[in-house]
């Protein structure tokens, strides 16, 4: 498996939410992801971005495109926020210490094909999320 | 500042989102359709989300508050449109939309709002009686 391509952006404030929804639905057509794929991963970054900002105080996005027996891409959200205590129960759905639903981490595993968390109390939180082809 | 437009038709208004919605405007929308329905005393909203590519969580959740307050203030409200990949994401997040009316278009959608605005003078009446 090869990475294609790596592309950098800055998830710091609520526009760059729509940015990083942009960039990952051209990436994941690009990939030749079906349109249904392509909304998942679209709707788990978009999920994922705003717990970075909201949660993680902001931090960045950087995206892999995967070139394998399967094409994939890969999103590694990555922030310097505060870190999360109990990581099975942020993955848990209801669960939040926002104001949101509690369905964005959960919801997000949902809906691609990996997903890896690691987090360090006052260090920060980095989500990796794969979608294959 | 970016605003989504809400038209007033008789006694409902039509709200037709297109623009990639960011969450300051969804909360904005969600203000002003509470506001205008006060002002106007709408009976019905109706959403058409027929342009949006994604629905994630907030966007579930402003649907789901603007079903709600516009119930409180005697109005039904109606989402249309919705892309079969959206409802299929959106199923699999963990989002079921309850408490929200949904309609495959916006013909079905207006019909919907008619018939329960029918109904609902319809069991007035036989409530005075």
């Amino acid at each position: 498996m090869a990475v294609v391509s790596t592309e950098s952006m800055p998830v710091q404030s609520e526009p760059d939410v729509v940015t990083v929804r942009r960039r990952v639905r051209d990436a994941s057509a690009r990939l030749g992801f079906s349109l249904v794929d392509q909304t998942k991963v679209v709707t788990a970054a978009s999920e994922l971005a705003r717990n970075t900002i909201i949660y993680g105080g902001g931090g960045t996005l950087q995206m892999e495109l995967l070139n394998g027996p399967r094409n994939g891409l890969r999103l590694i959200f990555e922030d310097k926020g505060p870190g999360i205590a109990d990581i099975d129960l942020a993955l848990r759905d209801g669960f939040t210490t926002g104001s949101g639903l509690g369905l964005g981490l959960g919801g997000a595993k949902r809906l691609v094909s990996d997903f890896e968390i690691a987090s360090r109390l006052g260090e920060g939180t980095r989500v990796t999320i794969t979608r294959w082809k | 500042m970016e605003k989504i437009p809400i038209l007033r038709m008789g006694e409902f208004l039509l709200v037709t989102i297109q623009v990639d919605m960011h969450d300051r405007l969804a909360m904005t929308l969600q203000d002003d359709l509470t506001q205008m329905i006060t002002v106007s005393e709408a009976r019905g909203v109706l959403i058409d989300i027929s342009s949006l590519e994604i629905v994630d969580s907030f966007i579930g959740r402003m649907l789901g508050n603007i079903a709600a307050m516009s119930r409180v203030l005697d109005a039904e409200t109606v989402v249309v449109g919705m892309q079969p990949a959206v409802a299929i994401t959106l199923v699999e997040l963990g989002l079921s939309l309850s408490g929200v009316r949904t309609a495959l278009n916006v013909d079905a959608g207006m019909e919907l709002l008619r018939s329960s605005l029918n109904g609902s003078k319809v069991l007035y009446g036989s409530r005075v009686d």
